[in-house]
């Protein structure tokens, strides 16, 4: 036996998550990558392969172990060996990340090879491209559509419209476009008063709580594009839901959180949103607030994919500052005990069909809202079972995978449809899509309910 | 402020399952908390209690009978032989689709290398298997699944004079599935009963399937296949089978990834939910506070540690494989808690230079007191409310005994009751 020094300190049972991990930069310069130690960790278990919700309808893809520490392998080890076309068939949901027992950075390496692809292999000039580049950018076309959001609630479902925009563009023409809302979350912020407003109400609900006047309470809102465009009731819950328990909000300048570009491989797309945010947030974190999202899509993106993927000054600062908003009063607050103590009535006093997105699951939180409102009077909570929900946010928007999306669904909709509720709930907007698409169900966002539930 | 529950369960495999349920049935508040998915997907799905003893006689036919004799510090003798049949009702309870709880005598049920292996308990989809049968038997392989020879398997059995014949033949799984695709792809195309195409047409799964195996039966009671038969709808695949095929059905338990154990997995947590304890899982549980009592332990998410607080803990992180056990060049220890694990100081001493000696490593892990609790070199209890459960424990070589999952069953049970009592 020798005893010569280990190569590396690398801890593969915390990849990512020690002291001491330094983040690498994916571009420019994505040959300086050194994904060896994760690669070396994987001992061919195969458990990733049975979490795989693409797999396990599609026997032509290869699997996560196969997009993971085999693909990067044969990238360094053979010199015209190009990157495997089946990685843009993984959809990110990163469940093989929780899967993985001896701590493989699968999604990691799934995004720098799929960035590598798309930055290396894709044609710019090609439809695919295209479509995903927009698909990905959905922010930009809310943001237009938010404008004229009549106009383009009509204009989007147009089926002619459709019709063309699948046949063009490979955006398939089953899905309903999600609706734009009249006023967006940020200009209703405006009403509010915003950061002085919010102060001003905090300040009220600590008096009336009995918690000193100048508790330092506060949290940075990321709301996600889709809170902001099509959901702003989910913000508003949110909003409502923190100044209830004293807290000041603000709501940053903000872009895309990344998650549609990281699984479409636009990393410099991403990576210019991702310095928009990283910056806004730092400066909050610097002075003490804490960073929410409620979707969790987003929140995995600021507390993962960001220090994996971007060297980004201050970009751990802030992953280890990024909460769910309802795990941040998990910790901080007895949301329980307010529960157990509060009723629902109107028209949130429902049986919830609960679907944990995968983004929740891989933060530990796919429990979180079963746990929460199980013992809430007036409503009722069922999980509907652990599967995908399948759409993978734009995953399920591309016409060559509909099919394959409504496929991951169906165990899904099916636990739904035997479910005592029928209304749904998730974390997700994605998800929500496709639980409405697969069901025809409304569908609810936990902090919805935890409104009705404990703000008066 | 902290997540709080009254019983904190560290780790989420059987010990740990069965230790969060014994103390939630107990009327505990409760919740577990693992790094990563259980590990039981990496598990036969077989439950065995004691196969063979320390000394390698064996196989035992009554597992029980044998516990007395095992050395002082095996964790049997620590809860009892009572012990351990408690835990195992309370495994029954909850695990209603497992076979084998009618009797003390371990049973004994083919592997998919060939080898009869001594078990306590069995899913019901292998209990068609079982070697004291004397129907004879058709394996089959299939194609691309390269863990199951069916021929060698076959041939095996029939060297270890197995009381019937046995054959074996490998097939193409039928319609057009990739020669690499995942065990999920067959089980959920089983379960569905999805469409296959043979020859030009378009067939349900199970048809073709059984209409394939169909020309190669030659008057065989029973038929083994790859536990790959379903995984939400399992004994609905067997049975579709057997009427088409005229002959039982079972499934030979495969290696990692398992349904076997993905079933038996979905099945504690379905029973953990129904008893009202929370779970999760996705991080990893890095430090504590307290001096001889823990005051709540972090769990690390990206950088922010998460407090988690509660009367009495149950530590079920694993052996050295799980990385509930750590080892570096100096020294062997348990990575949350410090907890002592006895080793000798050279670690040249750690192992055997036999590939199949008797390895040090393989009993490696934390001592405790009769109540479970872990003691340091001195024979003082570390923290007052912490228990040790599974394979986190020393003093047993589960690989050897086969008895990996009876003590993880017997000391979660009797961790998460008396830590459920504690809390009271």
């Amino acid at each position: 036996m020798s005893d010569a020094h280990s190569p590396t300190d690398f801890d593969p049972a915390e990849p990512n998550t020690g002291e001491d991990f330094e983040p690498v930069d994916v571009f420019p310069d994505s040959t300086d990558f050194d994904l060896r130690p994760g690669a070396d960790s994987c001992y061919k278990c195969s458990t990733c392969d049975t979490n795989c919700p693409v797999a396990e309808v599609d026997e032509d893809f290869p699997g996560p172990k196969f997009q993971g520490p085999e693909q990067w392998r044969l990238k360094q080890n053979e010199d015209d060996y190009t990157v495997d076309d089946s990685v843009m068939d993984c959809s990110n949901c990163m469940r093989c990340d929780n899967a993985c027992p001896s701590g493989v950075p699968l999604s990691q390496m799934h995004n720098t090879a799929r960035g590598e692809y798309v930055s290396e292999q894709m044609s710019k000039t090609s439809v695919e491209y295209w479509r995903n580049r927009i698909l990905a950018n959905y922010r930009t076309s809310a943001w237009f559509a938010s404008k004229v959001p009549r106009l383009a609630n009509v204009a989007m479902n147009f089926g002619p419209a459709r019709w063309l925009m699948e046949k063009t563009m490979g955006i398939t023409s089953e899905r309903e476009f999600p609706a734009f809302a009249t006023e967006t979350f940020r200009e209703w912020w405006e009403t509010q008063g915003a950061a002085s407003g919010s102060r001003e109400r905090a300040r009220q609900a600590r008096k009336r709580r009995g918690e000193p006047a100048d508790a330092d309470k506060k949290v940075a809102y990321f709301h996600g594009c889709y809170s902001n465009y099509n959901t702003p009731e989910v913000g508003k819950a949110m909003v409502r839901v923190f100044e209830h328990f004293g807290y000041e909000v603000v709501v940053p300048e903000q872009k895309c959180s990344g998650t549609p570009m990281f699984a479409n491989g636009m990393l410099s797309d991403a990576r210019r949103h991702a310095e928009v945010n990283v910056s806004s947030m730092t400066d909050l974190v610097d002075r003490g607030y804490d960073a929410i999202a409620s979707c969790t899509s987003c929140s995995m993106a600021l507390r993962q994919e960001y220090p994996e993927l971007f060297d980004i000054e201050g970009i751990d600062d802030v992953a280890a500052h990024t909460f769910e908003s309802v795990e941040y009063l998990r910790i901080h607050e007895d949301v329980r005990d307010e529960l157990a103590a509060a009723d629902v009535e109107g028209d949130l006093a429902e049986e919830f069909a609960y679907h944990a997105p995968c983004h929740a699951r891989n933060q530990g939180l796919d429990r979180q809202a079963v746990e929460l409102f199980r013992d809430l009077d007036g409503a009722g909570i069922e999980d509907v079972g652990d599967s995908c929900s399948g759409i993978s946010g734009t995953y399920g928007w591309k016409a060559e995978k509909y099919e394959k999306s409504m496929e991951i669904g169906d165990e899904m909709f099916e636990h739904m449809e035997h479910a005592e509720g029928r209304t749904g709930m998730t974390e997700c907007p994605t998800c929500a899509m496709q639980m409405e698409h697969g069901t025809g169900y409304d569908i609810r966002h936990p902090l919805e309910l935890l409104e009705a539930a404990i703000v008066e | 402020m902290a997540i709080e529950s009254e019983v904190l369960v560290v780790g989420g495999g059987l010990a740990g399952l069965t230790g969060a349920l014994s103390a939630a049935r107990a009327g505990a508040d409760v919740r577990l908390v693992s790094y990563k998915q259980s590990t039981l997907r990496n598990a036969s799905g077989l439950v065995d209690v004691l196969g063979y003893t320390p000394d390698g006689d064996g196989p035992l036919v009554d597992p029980y009978a044998a516990i007395p004799d095992l050395p002082e510090r095996h964790p049997y003798r620590t809860v009892g032989v009572d012990g351990v049949r408690e835990a195992m009702a309370l495994f029954d309870d909850v695990a209603p689709d497992y076979r084998g709880g009618h009797t003390d005598a371990n049973a004994l049920l083919p592997t998919h290398g060939g080898t009869i292996k001594p078990t306590a308990r069995y899913p019901a989809g292998a209990s068609a298997g079982l070697a004291s049968d004397d129907r004879d038997v058709l394996l089959v392989g299939i194609a691309g699944m390269v863990d199951f020879d069916a021929t060698h398997a076959a041939a095996h059995l029939e060297a270890a004079g197995v009381p019937f014949d046995v054959r074996g033949v490998t097939i193409e799984f039928p319609g057009t599935l990739d020669a690499k695709a995942k065990v999920t792809r067959y089980a959920k195309l089983l379960d569905t009963n999805g469409k296959v195409a043979v020859r030009g047409r378009e067939r349900p799964a199970r048809d073709a399937l059984a209409e394939r195996v169909n020309t190669e039966l030659a008057g065989e009671g029973r038929v083994g296949f790859p536990a790959v038969l379903g995984d939400d709808d399992a004994a609905g695949v067997r049975a579709a089978l057997r009427e088409r095929l005229g002959a039982d059905v079972f499934e030979v338990p495969m290696g990692p990834p398992s349904l076997p154990g993905l079933r038996l997995e979905d099945a504690l947590f379905a029973a953990l939910d129904e008893a009202g304890a929370s779970f999760e899982t996705g991080n990893p549980v890095v430090d504590y506070d307290g001096d001889g009592h823990i005051e709540r332990v972090y769990v690390e998410k990206n950088g922010a540690k998460i407090p988690y607080s509660a009367d009495q803990y149950v530590l079920a992180t694993g052996g050295l494989v799980g990385k509930g056990v750590e080892s570096d060049r100096e020294a062997v220890y348990e990575p949350i808690f410090d907890c002592h694990v006895p080793h000798a100081a050279d670690r040249y001493d750690w192992f055997d230079t036999e590939a199949f000696g008797d390895h040090a490593f393989a009993r490696f892990g934390v001592s405790t007191d009769d109540d479970l609790r872990p003691e340091d070199a001195g024979g003082n209890v570390e923290f007052e409310n912490l228990r040790a459960a599974g394979a986190v424990l020393g003093g047993y070589d589960f690989a050897a005994e086969k008895s990996g999952s009876g003590v993880s069953i017997a000391t979660g049970y009797a961790a998460g009751r008396t830590a459920a009592q504690e809390a009271r």
